[in-house]
């Protein structure tokens, strides 16, 4: 028998009106959740937030661990880029709406260069007929230069990685909520940020709607958990969720992105975006609050730290879940910083065999692949996974296919992967894999192969007095 | 009705709980969550960090440590040194690790019998 409902999801109570709820409730939308996220998603986020007429404002998280790098790489090929690459697409379509209507829009999306992404706002902001458009940059999380990190201590999550060997690519200081709430108290329409904490993004409009102070470590604790459970996008709302015949979602290729209901007090709601796809139930929400949680009486942000322990989660109507019982603790003494050092190469080859035997023509692949690596002496770390047999969840060494003994697949795709300082010998082996055309095993085909920088990461603990930041503002016919 | 009475089935997690995996550095993550809250203290029985460490230890694994969250019926494992290098350093087509959520689901459990799901097949598939 199939149980659809969980015992903790009551039905909802008489719920109050839209209007009861608009003169309580600051909303908070978010618009994006990863650099690569669904550009069509704002438009529905905003829609509903003017509908529903009351305060509120839209928020833009873009910037993964690594991501701020690979700005910094761009923006050494090219000084004027290095952020993000979806910022027009992203904007444009909501820009005037929300300028129209009050709701600031605030993003990380400045990544390696706030400064820049802000005359790209601006360009769009006079096209728009909106050339008043008051637009704030926040800086001063690039520490190159200015924080010697061999001084500070590594993150204990990266302690057990190997130390950094290439050049530091960038340093960026994870900045509190605090800037951004300046720049909004200034009047900024919107606020272009590059590394902040993430939940800090969601919490800074809240902050500077009502007045929390910078200690009132419950009401932070409620607004940055807004942040964590919306800073994903999607993944509170359906995305990274749907198991077709186990949790269904509907219409998943219109997923709406969330919105926080959020009370002076701290009270919390998760919804979503109006007539879109997708769903906010409590399994999506604790899915969500629990994400990227170590220890979940101690989630650091750089506003507040978070006891999860005591918090509850109802349904309170569809697509409408509370979220209730956080504390909040003192915000850390020290601020978390990512550098990304260059790490050295990284090789990819992939081909496919098919059909009669092909389990057994896959593991040949392999044997020949290492042996390959082996003659021609190539200074590279490798392995080699069989896609379809085992890959992802396998090691280095491919204990599981090695030891696979379930039935034989219809396709097995072989894929090489192999990493070194020496972008040379790493581009050589990932060729062995396209020599398998013509030297492999049987019926072999569709070689792909591919070689890229790689990217490593450090975190850092800093001192906050290290790390000092500057807000500018300016209207968009200044710097369009 | 207690989540112990009735017949007993063995089944993997994925049967009676979703997840969902995230990773820092070279650790990572992964909550376990039962559909039906009543099933949270035979998780809490039966899933161990012990039989969790089990699944990762041909990773390289060194550790799992387990935070239990009654009120939401929902357990949080922490997985140390089991990303091969993370995101970073890793020669896994997923080096955030993020599809391990479903390794955790196929670990078996003993749980009665009306709790088990099974997929509801969308209309129009045999």
């Amino acid at each position: 028998m199939t149980k659809r409902r969980s015992r903790d999801s009551k039905s909802a109570e008489a719920p109050p009106s839209s209007a009861e709820i608009s003169q309580a409730v600051f909303r908070v939308g978010n618009g994006a959740g990863f650099s690569g996220d669904r550009v069509d998603a704002p438009g529905p986020v905003v829609d509903t937030l003017i509908a529903h007429g009351g305060p509120a404002a839209l928020f833009f998280e873009v910037l993964g661990e690594r991501t701020v790098a690979l700005a910094q790489l761009e923006r050494r090929r090219d000084p004027a880029r290095g952020y993000e690459p979806m910022l027009e697409r992203l904007i444009e379509p909501i820009l005037a709406r929300c300028a129209r209507h009050g709701i600031p829009i605030v993003g990380n999306f400045g990544a390696a260069n706030p400064p820049g992404a802000a005359p790209v706002i601006a360009a769009l902001a006079v096209r728009a007929g909106i050339p008043d458009l008051r637009i704030a940059t926040v800086e001063g999380d690039d520490i190159r230069g200015c924080v010697d990190l061999g001084r500070h201590e590594v993150y204990e999550a990266d302690a057990g990685l190997d130390p950094q060997t290439g050049e530091l690519v960038s340093a960026n200081a994870y900045l509190t909520a605090q800037p951004m709430v300046q720049a909004l108290e200034k009047g900024a329409q919107v606020v272009v940020t590059g590394r902040t904490g993430d939940p800090s993004l969601a919490l800074a409009p809240l902050i500077h709607h009502f007045g929390w102070s910078a200690q009132d470590w419950s009401r932070l604790a409620a607004g940055a958990l807004a942040g964590h459970l919306l800073e994903c996008g999607a993944q509170v709302t359906g995305g990274y969720y749907y198991d077709p015949g186990f949790k269904d979602v509907p219409d998943p290729a219109n997923i709406g992105f969330p919105i926080a209901e959020v009370s002076a007090d701290g009270g919390l709601t998760v919804t979503k975006a109006n007539g879109t796809g997708g769903v906010v139930n409590a399994q999506t929400v604790k899915e969500q609050l629990l994400y990227e949680v170590h220890d979940p009486a101690n989630y650091i942000t750089p506003d507040v730290a978070l006891d999860l322990t005591g918090v509850t989660v109802r349904e309170r109507g569809k697509d409408r879940v509370e979220v209730a019982g956080v504390r909040g603790k003192p915000a850390p003494e020290r601020l978390k910083v990512i550098a990304c050092f260059e790490g050295g190469w990284l090789g990819e080859g992939e081909v496919s065999v098919a059909g009669p035997n092909c389990l057994a023509r896959a593991r040949m692949a392999a044997q020949v692949l290492h042996e390959r690596l082996r003659r021609r002496g190539l200074d590279v770390r490798a392995r080699v996974d069989l896609i379809g047999v085992a890959s992802v969840h396998d090691s280095d060494s491919g204990a599981l296919w090695r030891s696979h003994q379930g039935p034989a697949p219809a396709e097995v795709r072989v894929r090489l992967a192999a990493s070194g300082l020496r972008e040379d010998d790493v581009d050589q082996a990932a060729r062995e894999v396209l020599a398998l055309l013509c030297c492999g095993p049987a019926g072999n085909g569709g070689a792909r192969w591919r070689t890229t920088q790689r990217i490593r990461t450090q975190s850092y603990l800093v001192p906050r007095s290290a790390i000092e930041h500057r807000v500018t503002l300016a209207a968009a016919r200044e710097l369009a | 009705m207690s989540a112990r009475a009735g017949k007993l089935v063995e089944v993997p997690l994925h049967a009676v709980a979703h997840g969902r995996a995230g990773d820092k550095g070279n650790r990572l993550n992964i909550s376990l969550i039962p559909y039906d809250p009543v099933l949270y203290p035979l998780l809490v029985e039966q899933v161990t960090a012990e039989r969790v460490h089990g699944l990762f230890r041909h990773r390289g694994a060194t550790g799992v440590r387990r935070y239990e969250l009654p009120l939401i019926a929902a357990l949080n494992f922490v997985i140390d040194d089991v990303l091969e290098g993370g995101v970073n350093g890793s020669l896994n087509l997923d080096g955030h690790g993020k599809t391990n959520s479903f390794r955790l689901l196929s670990l078996p459990v003993r749980v009665p019998a009306r709790f088990v799901r099974t997929a509801v097949q969308p209309a129009g598939n045999p």
